[in-house]
């Protein structure tokens, strides 16, 4: 092109001859050849692909086909009940022939309301958010923001242990460990000190009730709104946790304005979790909420949940009417379950940004 | 042995992004073939068209012909197929994590269904002496893992591997742009003995690279093929300012 | 005076810190007492009831002191076993699906919503729909059904850490499996899949874990069985079943027995749960990095 272009010469290179050149023997490949034959009769796998992806999208959709499947039949059974009580099933009470006192469930009779059973998991499922709120968040607090390097592997893993024991375990330590120490201790010293608000009274002397269910589930629901809780905590940057503590903040002061202040979405979305997980819980409950089919104002009275009564009673249904109205609860508690998670889901997914680990 | 590759009317995008414009060239059997080009000028969604690797992303799209020998790849036979007859070699080595040497190599051999033990030792072993790597792995083929090598050696372990298929055309994108410059004298030695039996098309943003190894050397620019001649002309007399801009450094 | 307002108040609020501090110790503290509390009286009980005979011997008849949960503790692999080869494969199946098929699409969300729906329902409520599915006046509890009703328990946990960890496997491990001319089911199973393995198996073992524990699903499917039995279409024996019952009836020999049985029941799981932690904490893909 021009002059200049001599100075661009990359030196000490040698350039390739043009193509074309002579470039020596080749060799022969007979074996090599035997190879190309084989791949070239291996010919497509179009019709492999094809198959093997539609297996795959088969058991994805199968997971649709499942929570089809269970809604279907949980409305198949409740549709005798559905249709002769309709929504007074969850909300009125009848006059018991005999007695002339309210009564909810019924199965001489074939009268049923699940309005006992509703109050019972709406009752034990708040006293154990009550009780078990507070607890995770500290424990999140310590873990995330103050704990010593050292022991945060430890810590949490024990605090992981807690979600793995089953259900029934828990209620096995409950009714032989925890209702003992109700009776005895605290159930006397809440009569004594909170008696006055209506809510305590000792008509209930064995140790069991809504209280000790509340307690039993406030321990099995807190490891996941601790751990979902630490999550949302990491999830907030460091830069923010910095921001505050070059203002002068005490580590109190920026854990409130940086980390939970931001990280609260999340954390509302770990206690609905948390609920989720409460109302649902059977074992535990049963085995220690007293299965009554009364409602009292006392929280220390014995009640039952809808997880419960399902337990106590499916097995030995006494007509199809009492199976369906069980059934019917079961359908309630599916509704109910599916909207608290999904909301649940929703807000922690906002903080973290993404599908959250599996909680279990 | 290898054949020529002849590109007419090629264009890609990659959704909207019409990432390669109107490229025609014909490269030639049995010798290397390199492209250069500054960042982000289509010269590695080139090279992935040719072994139709460029649709394996789903906002991906081909038009245009790209023959290799006598067959027209997008027309007349499927990705799967191709694939086996034109290799590749990444930027980054990437052998398979939880095999082992002799396992990675036959890899491309075992996984379509070959199964002549002896045979595939004959194999293994060719194709780790044509990779130069032979020597340093042999009494270990079968005892470490592919990632358990240095960079350089996972880089010929995998040219080893896409070599053990017998393909026609080897192509490179950017083989050495991730190594020290002893394993890069290494592989460019390599690509020096390979060109004689294959047809090599390597992508490269070191010039001297290009000029070291390749008799023919495009020039990309922003999804055109600006020039394409013998590599001697390239940088010693190209044709167009905007080659003579790129070898000068001016840009790139 | 200014000076003195500021020493008072970073006064309070060097005490609030220090306050904060404390409860949060005190609520780890809280914390972590019951399930030392659990342990402690689990293994205390428990470890004295645990004899031979609770490994060999069915139950005695009730009244009667002495026998064993032999035949729960083999009704319980049996509906396991049913479970897995249920929930591991679909689990699996669908984890291939959301990271090698579906990524991106709107299918893809769909299901992953909806695994997370399933695996909220309540154990209950999949007992009573796998009992209204499954059961028939001919067959009113089986193995098989209690076998269903964890396996679909399972589903949503397998999926979920299969997809995880499918997408940990390195992008470039999967372009030199499909450069090679691999065909895709083969580059999927042979080499994704393969590479992620270990956490994909892990994922499964903690699932296992999770419904070896589940009694309520099994309370009117499987049901329970007071004798030997294997028969997928009988009622059968598991151990957190007959935890529950005997920790219900009124004999003292049955409740002793029911901490043996929660004993082993824990024993098995923290190994699984541990073994989990292990294996992934020390790094679950070997290399692909």
């Amino acid at each position: 092109m021009n002059a200049n272009v001599s100075e661009i010469r990359i030196p000490q290179v040698q350039l390739q001859p043009e193509p074309g050149s002579p470039d020596g023997k080749r060799p022969p490949k007979s074996e090599a050849s035997e190879v190309r034959r084989y791949l070239l009769s291996r010919g497509n796998s179009a019709i492999a692909d094809r198959g093997f992806r539609w297996l795959m999208v088969l058991c994805a959709l199968s997971i649709f086909g499942i929570v089809v499947l269970i809604a279907t039949e949980l409305v198949k059974g409740s549709h005798l009940s559905w249709t002769k009580f309709g929504l007074d099933f969850f909300f009125k009470s009848f006059i018991d022939p005999d007695t002339k006192q309210p009564s909810y469930w019924d199965p001489v009779n074939e009268h049923f309301s699940a309005l006992p059973f509703l109050y019972g998991t709406l009752v034990s499922s708040f006293l154990a958010l009550l009780m078990a709120v507070p607890l995770a968040i500290g424990v999140a607090v310590f873990l995330t923001e103050m704990c010593p390097a050292v022991l945060r592997g430890p810590l949490a893993f024990l605090t992981e242990l807690l979600a793995a024991i089953p259900s029934v375990i828990y209620g096995l330590w409950a009714m032989f460990m925890l209702v003992p120490l109700m009776r005895q201790y605290v159930n006397p010293l809440a009569i004594k000190l909170l008696g006055w608000t209506g809510f305590f009274d000792d008509s209930n002397p064995t140790g069991l009730g809504f209280l000790t269910a509340g307690v039993i589930l406030a321990i099995m629901i807190l490891p996941i709104i601790s751990s979902l809780t630490r999550e949302v905590m990491n999830a907030v940057p460091h830069s923010q946790r910095e921001a505050v503590l070059a203002l002068g903040a005490t580590r109190w002061e920026m854990i409130q304005m940086a980390v939970l202040r931001n990280a609260r979405i999340g954390i509302v979305g770990a206690i609905i979790l948390g609920l989720g997980r409460a109302l649902g819980e059977t074992m535990a409950v049963t085995m220690v909420i007293g299965n009554s089919l009364d409602i009292q104002r006392s929280i220390l009275s014995n009640g039952n949940s809808m997880a419960s009564v399902i337990a106590n009673q499916y097995a030995e249904a006494s007509s199809d009417l009492h199976l369906s109205a069980l059934t019917e609860i079961g359908l309630a508690l599916f509704i109910v379950t599916i909207i608290v998670n999904a909301l649940a889901r929703l807000l922690v997914w906002a903080v973290t940004r993404g599908a959250p680990a599996r909680v279990n | 042995m290898g054949v020529g590759i002849e590109v007419t009317n090629l264009n890609a995008w990659y959704g909207t992004n019409h990432t390669l414009q109107d490229i025609n060239l014909n490269i030639p059997a049995n010798h290397a073939t390199a492209l250069i080009g500054p960042s982000g000028c289509g010269k590695s969604t080139f090279v992935r068209c040719l072994n139709r690797m460029h649709e394996t992303n789903p906002i991906a799209r081909v038009t245009g012909t790209v023959r290799i020998g006598e067959l027209d790849i997008y027309a007349d036979a499927q990705p799967v197929e191709i694939r086996r007859r034109v290799g590749m070699v990444f930027q980054r080595p990437n052998p398979f994590p939880t095999m082992s040497i002799f396992d990675n190599v036959a890899a491309g051999l075992k996984l379509n269904g070959f199964s002549n033990r002896r045979a595939l030792d004959d194999i293994v072993e060719k194709s780790l002496k044509n990779s130069a790597l032979w020597d340093e792995v042999k009494d270990d083929l079968k005892k470490k893992s592919g990632a358990s090598l240095s960079g350089g050696q996972q880089q010929r372990l995998c040219i080893a591997r896409a070599l053990a298929v017998d393909p026609e055309v080897l192509l490179m994108d950017e083989p050495a742009s991730a190594l020290d410059p002893v394993s890069t004298s290494k592989i460019e030695d390599l690509i020096f003995q390979l060109k004689s039996q294959y047809t090599i098309v390597i992508v490269t943003h070191n010039m001297q690279q290009a000029a070291r190894v390749a008799e023919k050397t495009g020039f990309f620019l922003n999804g055109r093929m600006v020039e394409f001649d013998s590599t001697h002309k390239i940088f010693t007399n190209p044709s167009d300012k905007r080659t003579e801009d790129y070898i000068t450094g001016r840009f790139g | 005076m200014r000076s003195g307002e500021n020493n008072l108040r970073s006064k309070i609020r060097g005490l609030a810190d220090g306050v904060a501090t404390g409860l949060a110790v005190l609520s780890t503290v809280l914390v972590v007492l019951p399930l030392l509390l659990i342990f402690g009286y689990l293994i205390y009980k428990g470890a004295s009831s645990l004899n031979l005979d609770f490994f060999t011997q069915i139950p005695k008849p009730e009244g009667e002191t002495g026998g064993g949960m032999a035949n729960a503790i083999v009704g319980s692999g049996v509906v396991l076993a049913i479970a897995s080869l249920l929930g591991i494969p679909v689990g699996i199946g669908s984890g291939i699906f959301l990271a090698e098929f579906g990524r991106g699409t709107k299918l893809a969300e769909a299901v992953r919503f909806t695994a997370d729906v399933l695996n909220g329902v309540p154990s209950i409520v999949m007992g009573v729909a796998v009992y209204a599915l499954v059961v028939t006046p001919q067959m009113p509890f089986s193995a098989l059904s209690g076998g269903v009703a964890l396996g679909i328990m399972m589903i949503p946990t397998v999926c979920r850490t299969t997809e995880e960890m499918l997408l940990m496997v390195p992008h470039a491990v999967r372009e030199a499996a499909l450069g090679l001319g691999v065909p895709n089911w083969r580059s999927v199973l042979s080499i994704t899949v393969k590479t992620a393995s270990p956490g994909i198996i892990t994922g499964c073992m903690l699932a296992f874990a999770r419904v070896a524990g589940e009694t309520a699903p099994l309370i009117f499917t499987a049901f329970g069985n007071a004798f030997w039995s294997v028969s997928l279409t009988r009622p059968i024996a598991a151990l957190p079943l007959e935890i529950y019952k005997y920790a219900s009836s009124p004999y003292e020999d049955q409740h002793r027995q029911a901490w043996a049985g929660a004993l082993v029941l824990i024993i098995l799981i923290v190994l699984a749960v541990s073994l989990v932690r292990y294996v992934t904490s020390r790094g679950v893909l070997k290399g692909a990095s």
